[in-house]
């Protein structure tokens, strides 16, 4: 004869795989949808990157200086200079984007001005005005390129010192390693991003597994059953957090698969540098974190009348999740002290940021996981208690 | 008469919600729902909880079953009190409701497995004892059905299936014919009489004064709480019909009132 909670687990395990449906949207739907949408994204921001680099500009200069012309003409071979006066309608059609246009306009002798500008007088220096469309990506581009070779020529006229001079392209000054600097971007992103395609994941399953029980009145068939009420809490929070585990898992493939296309447009070449271990600690980590967002949801659904009921106060804990997902944007470093380690869901952010930044170590590991797993046996107590209250089964 | 069930000083008492107090017409914020109840059931007999609509019926059949806990009072059944040995009460009876329902994503064949192994009935038994009663109650060309598409009817007799897969030794039903077709509740009806038959103990409530003269050996008339008079049919009826007692028991506690 089996333990009661295998057979819960069974029952929920069936509920949820006999459902085609159920499987598709919480399984198969966030993956998907993640890689398309995350797809998308990465060939959109790549196509802005790219469109306008090749599109010829129009450059009207008015007022064009010596000693400016030679370094202009030289910038962009996709620029023709055009010398002409102020012109508004020009101005119009750069609004209106019926042109790829750049109207750059010197003050007039901006050579002699320059030359016997002296700030120590107060006065204003000479004022070169650019006009461009920020909105037009080709004028856009050779604003920006127009900005600097000017910056450039200014910094040229009074150059005492340069910081950060690259004589060779291999000179680096900024120390950090590829792997390090690809460990910081991804400990800013995906510990947020696995918070909450877990929390989807139970968000899915969890209100109607146990507020659903409630509505539909089968709750109270399994309670007069012998099984004792902490066999069922435990038979819940189990089943919900691996089929939760399924849909992380989805959702983490379609990242794993789009990350590429998505950093692909910002030019970082992708080569996950992780050994087994952190892989090993990522998974345990995703447990723990699975295990208590199912504790705690389910004993909002148990508390709730209603599956509605239980969305309602379920979603601002969920809104608490994503903040706490968002604190690695806003730190230096994962903190050493272990306490920190003890809060729920945070302690789960962190140690993955541990893992991504290669800072893994054991005790926070071993703190995060085993204080989630104390958490969960108390939610599995409270649950039970709820299962045993009459006032909580039957409110209606 | 050996004793299966004695039931000792029950009572019960909810607190109304406003919308509750509104819906019962009053402003007091708690009801009694039981108060003080006491009887013994026999081991083999069908015993029949009589009473109007708001009795304490349901009240008491959920204490019975240990769904909800009394205020104070116990009540002992096979030799477990439901205070205090809550599961061993439940291993011993079978309790349906039309509150019990039944997932409509499963198959009855699914169903009767998955309770069956809830009630730690033997595996090499569950296949027999579900042929058996599939046959019974029509099921067996329904079963790998869903819920969700069978028939009202079908589902109700599904619902008393599932109740007994475990062959308990008592059986309580909170009204067994409500909202049955006639067919369906001719079929539980028989059902009743012929568990008795094989020595099963029925504990069931009704507002059906033909249901209690058809099928209890002993009668329990409950109105507002109270037990007002407990024994067997003849006894209780003292030579008048059922209906008539139970209308004198009323009017002498509510003083004529309807």
């Amino acid at each position: 004869m089996k333990s009661n909670t295998s057979t819960i687990i069974n029952k929920e395990f069936a509920r949820f795989f006999g459902d085609k449906q159920l499987i598709f949207t919480t399984i198969i739907m966030p993956g998907l949808l993640i890689y398309i949408i995350y797809s998308l994204m990465g060939n959109g921001i790549s196509k802005l990157a790219t469109e306008g680099q090749n599109e010829v500009v129009t450059v009207w200069v008015d007022n064009m200086p010596q000693t400016i012309a030679p370094m202009l003409e030289g910038m962009d071979s996709n620029t023709v200079f055009i010398e002409s006066v102020f012109n508004q309608d020009n101005i119009d059609s750069l609004e209106n984007k019926d042109i790829n246009a750049v109207f750059v306009r010197f003050p007039k002798d901006f050579d002699n001005r320059i030359e016997n500008y002296d700030p120590s007088t107060g006065e204003l220096a000479p004022n070169v005005e650019i006009y461009y469309n920020s909105t037009n990506n080709a004028s856009n581009r050779v604003y920006t390129t127009l900005s600097a070779v000017l910056t450039a020529f200014e910094d040229s006229m009074s150059n005492r010192f340069d910081i950060n001079r690259a004589d060779s392209e291999l000179q680096r000054y900024d120390i950090a390693t590829e792997d390090q600097m690809l460990g910081d971007i991804l400990s800013k992103l995906i510990p947020m991003l696995i918070m909450m395609m877990l929390f989807s994941g139970v968000m899915a399953i969890a209100p109607s597994a146990i507020a659903g029980e409630k509505e539909r009145g089968t709750i109270a068939t399994l309670l007069v059953t012998p099984m004792r009420r902490n066999e069922l809490a435990l038979g819940k929070i189990v089943s919900l957090s691996c089929i939760a585990l399924l849909s992380g898992i989805s959702s983490f493939i379609g990242i794993a698969l789009s990350l590429p296309k998505m950093i692909s447009a910002e030019d970082v070449e992708i080569n996950l540098p992780y050994v087994a271990s952190d892989y090993v600690v990522l998974l345990l980590i995703i447990f723990a974190s699975v295990l208590i967002m199912a504790s705690v949801v389910s004993l909002l659904s148990a508390y709730a009348k209603d599956v509605k009921n239980a969305g309602t106060m379920i979603t601002p804990f969920m809104l608490v999740v994503m903040l706490a997902g968002l604190i690695p944007m806003f730190q230096n470093a994962a903190p050493d002290n272990l306490a920190f380690y003890l809060i729920p869901f945070y302690n789960s952010i962190e140690v993955m940021v541990r893992v991504f930044v290669h800072e893994t170590e054991w005790m926070p590991v071993l703190v995060t996981v085993g204080s989630n797993i104390v958490y969960t046996g108390i939610a599995v107590w409270g649950l039970t208690r709820m299962f045993n209250s009459e006032k909580v089964m039957f409110s209606s | 008469m050996e004793e299966i069930l004695h039931v000792e000083g029950l009572s019960k008492t909810f607190t109304l919600s406003k919308k509750q107090q509104k819906i019962e017409g009053t402003d007091q914020k708690k009801k009694v729902a039981v108060d003080n109840l006491s009887f013994f059931v026999g081991k083999g007999e069908i015993f029949g909880l009589l009473g109007p609509n708001g009795a304490g019926k349901t009240t008491t059949l959920r204490m019975l079953s240990t769904l909800i806990k009394p205020d104070s009072g116990d009540a002992v059944l096979d030799g477990c009190s439901i205070n205090d040995d809550p599961e061993g009460v439940r291993k011993r009876i079978g309790f349906l409701t039309s509150e019990l329902k039944l997932e409509d994503a499963f198959t009855p064949n699914y169903l009767f497995d998955f309770f069956s192994k809830l009630h730690q009935v033997p595996d090499s038994d569950i296949a027999e004892r579900k042929k058996k009663m599939f046959e019974r109650f029509g099921i067996d060309k329904f079963a790998e059905v869903k819920v969700k598409s069978l028939s009202t009817g079908m589902k109700q007799k599904l619902s008393i299936v599932i109740s007994l897969v475990h062959n308990p030794e008592v059986i309580i039903f909170d009204e067994p014919t409500n909202g049955l077709d006639v067919l369906t509740a001719r079929t539980v009806t028989d059902y009743l009489k012929q568990l008795r038959d094989e020595g099963k103990t029925i504990i069931l409530s009704t507002h059906i004064f033909s249901l209690v003269e058809r099928l209890c050996d002993r009668v329990g008339i409950i109105i507002d709480g109270h037990m007002t008079v407990c024994g067997s049919l003849e006894e209780v009826c003292d030579g008048m019909k059922i209906e008539d007692r139970f209308f004198e028991l009323y009017k002498e506690l509510k003083g004529g009132e309807e």
